[in-house]
Parts: C-alpha cells; structure tokens; sequence
C-alpha cells in the first residue's frame, strides 16, 4: 500500500466541484473492515490556484477558501478530503510553479479533516513530468483503503502526452492482484479514463488499458476532474463521474466550436461550480451525487 | 614540385581523414532539419501538400478544407516544442515535432468538420490550441 506521509495530509477543501461520497455500509462492506459504519470524503476537482482571468473567475483563490469554510462547516465532518489533480493552474516558470503549489497547500491546509489525498493534474505535473510536484506533495500514484474500501490513485498527466504509461499499468496490475474482486474500489484520477470528447483533449491515451485492469471488479467507482463540469459515463459495470471545478466553467463538450472557459456571470456568480455529494445505497453499492452549487454556500 | 597544401587544424589531419570528415558533413547536413518556413504545402506528384505548422499556442492554419475522395498530404512542423495532432473524426494521431516533418497522407472519404487538437499538454494556452478539418462534398 501506498500511502501518503500522515505529515503530508493536509486538511482538505474544495471549492466548486467538492464531492460528499458516503458509504452507509452496503452489502458489498459488510464483510470488509469498517463495515456498518458509513463513512463520507470530499472531493475537490481543478481548484487552479494561480489562475488569474478576472473575466472567467474575479478571485479563483477565494474560491477554494470558499470550499474550504463550506466543508469546515461542515456536521458531521466528513473522514477525509481528495483532490483530483489541477491543484494549480500551469506555468513556465519552475519556481512560480513550486511557489503555486506550496500556496495551494497552505490553503488545503486549513482544511479541518485530518486526512487530505492528492493527486496531480497536467497543469501541475505535465511539464516536467510531475517533478515540482512530488517534491512538495509526494506521490503522484499509490493506493490507500479506508474502513474497507480501496482507493486506486492513478496519474495519467505527469506524462504530457496524457498517457498512464507501461511501469505504472504494471504497478496497478500487482496492486489489484491483492484485492478481492467483489471489494468495493474507488479510482480516483484526473483525466477520464474513456474518450469522453478527444476533440477537445478530454481522455486518457491508454485507458483501456486500465479499463480492463479494473474490468474484472464488480464494484469500481472512478472519480476524475479535468472537464470543470458534472459527467456521469458508464463504462460496462464501472461508473465515471467527474466533478465540478473551484475555479472556472468550461462548456459541454462539442457544445461550442473551441473550447473556453466560460466568462462569469455577473449575474449568477460561480455558476457552475459547486459541491457534488454523494451518498450510498445500502441495496446498491454505487454512490448517489448530490449537486452543490458553491453559490449557496 | 611544390606539394599542394591546407591550412589550420585540417592541415595535420591525412587526406583520407580529411576525405572522410567531409563526408560525415555533407551527410549531416543533409540530414538536417527542414526550415520551418520552407516548402510552404504545395503539390507532390498531382497530390496537394499542406503545410501545417504548431506553435504555443496556435496551429496555422487553424482551419483546413480539403475535398471528399481527394488525397492530400498533410505536412506537420513544430515552430518550438513537441505538440501532438489529433482528429479523432478522421482517425489522425501524431506527434508534432520541432525540426521534423511529420507527413500524413489523407484521403477524406466522408464530409463534415472534423476538430483536431493539440493532445501534447504544452502549458498555458494548450486548452485552446485546436483546429479544424473542414471535408467538402
């Protein structure tokens, strides 16, 4: 198991796209550890720290603080908080982006949950191949499990070219190897691991690869970012959800002809972006979502 | 008879060494990368030849129209780093490399606009960096 140093968990918030998954203790849990009690996490998708577009988003870091209070308020607490890559917004410059991602986890570590899992997003990682990152917060895949169900990070963007890559499918492969096919399993990663919209960069070059690691699971979750919007996909029996970014919209896919983030509206600040929460069912080991808009918070 | 004679380092080197050197760098210069500005599309052999160039952030031409059932040549240059080409619509997925060309030969058999996109992430303004391929009947 991999897991992050206890002393590189940061408290955890989201902005916009934060995710409440609870697990009342289903049918698939009863036999694991943990089982009967239901637990719930966060999670935070694309907070872009560093992001500066007065047009797009007037503030993108007084978003996530927005995110962070929401969930610090939070009753009950929820166990812990993940975050799905695009923690900052990219740069050039090596130490600007040490610097954003050194800011980035100053403001997570506000978070009042104990335990904060990272993940990176090719705006943090893709230009040197996630160096900068592992330097300031660690690993950019490894494995965790929490009251019986099984975490999978997954990096698909350290590679530029938005590959999972051999040496990591060959780590995933031993990884699942441990795990007994019915436990529940959650994927958290950036990229979908399907071609939602290629056109528009949306996919993960190798993830059938990965698809068919994951395809002999019955019950796989995968919690990405990168597409600043709610999708739910169906790939066979395993579900993909993306989550709502902190910092900025972006259109539906092929909806315009290049993509952009969409401006602000004035009008209706922080449209869409949000909160998702999730609940179990105790009959269907699948989460449910719940939308929150970060405008009601 | 006074013996023919080179100057500088080349001096002291033997003919045959001298023979050799040379044809180590007329072959490296032949080897050399196409200039970006140069060869411009045009026409190979009847088939038109597109010159598409990547910069950050920006393919040019952003938008390229070719005719149903006709072939073409696609010819891909990057102006600065490794971008990446991809229009799915039209099955197309290269990399895009500085000082190479990247030739992809293409005969639409379908009409319609097919987007292509930078899938190389290659910093600020790489979400935006994308074109289109427009088929006419």
């Amino acid at each position: 198991m991999n897991t992050m140093d206890r002393r590189g968990f940061l408290k955890v918030a989201g902005v916009g796209g934060a995710l409440l998954l609870t697990y009342p203790g289903s049918g698939a849990l009863a036999a694991a550890a943990g089982a009967g009690k239901g637990f719930s996490f966060v999670q935070f998708a694309d907070t872009h720290v560093g992001y500066a577009n007065p047009p797009v988003n007037p503030d993108a870091s007084a978003s996530l603080q927005k995110g962070v209070d929401w969930v610090n308020a939070m009753t009950p607490q929820p166990d812990f908080v993940v975050f799905t890559g695009d923690l900052t917004h990219t740069t050039d410059d090596p130490q600007e982006r040490r610097r954003r991602l050194t800011e980035f986890k100053r403001i997570a570590g506000g978070l009042k949950p104990k335990a904060v899992y990272f993940l990176p997003g090719e705006h943090d990682a893709g230009l040197d191949w996630g160096e900068a990152y592992k330097e300031i917060l660690g690993k950019t895949h490894y494995m965790f499990q929490h009251k019986g169900v099984h975490f999978l990070v997954i990096d698909n963007v350290s590679d530029p070219a938005a590959s999972v890559g051999e040496a990591q499918l060959a780590w995933i492969a031993a990884e699942l190897a441990r795990i007994p096919k019915a436990d529940p399993l959650v994927v958290l990663t950036h990229r979908p691991l399907f071609d939602l919209y290629p056109e528009w960069d949306w996919a993960t070059k190798d993830a059938d690869k990965v698809l068919a690691l994951l395809e002999p699971h019955t019950n796989v979750t995968v919690l990405y970012g990168h597409i600043h919007q709610e999708h739910h996909h169906q790939s066979g029996h395993i579900g993909q959800h993306a989550g709502m970014s902190t910092a900025y919209l972006l259109p539906a896919p092929g909806s315009v002809p290049k993509k952009a983030p969409v401006p602000w509206d004035a009008a209706a600040p922080y449209k869409g972006m949000g909160l998702r929460i999730v609940q179990d069912d105790v009959a269907k080991p699948t989460p449910e979502f719940t939308e929150k808009p970060l405008a009601g918070m | 008879m006074r013996r023919p004679t080179v100057s500088g380092c080349a001096a002291a080197l033997p003919r045959l060494t001298l023979l050799a050197a040379l044809a180590v760098w007329l072959l490296s210069v032949s080897a050399l990368p196409v200039p970006a500005q140069a060869q411009a599309g045009g026409e190979e052999a009847g088939v038109q030849v597109i010159r598409v160039t990547a910069e950050k952030f920006e393919f040019k031409p952003e938008k390229i129209v070719l005719t149903k059932g006709k072939p073409v040549v696609l010819e891909l240059i990057s102006l600065d780093r490794v971008h990446g080409f991809r229009c799915p619509g039209l099955g197309i997925r290269v990399d895009v490399a500085p000082n190479k060309v990247t030739r992809v030969p293409l005969t639409p058999d379908k009409a319609g606009s097919f987007p292509f996109v930078c899938d190389v992430f290659c910093g600020d303004g790489h979400d935006e960096m994308s074109g289109v391929i427009e088929v006419k009947e």
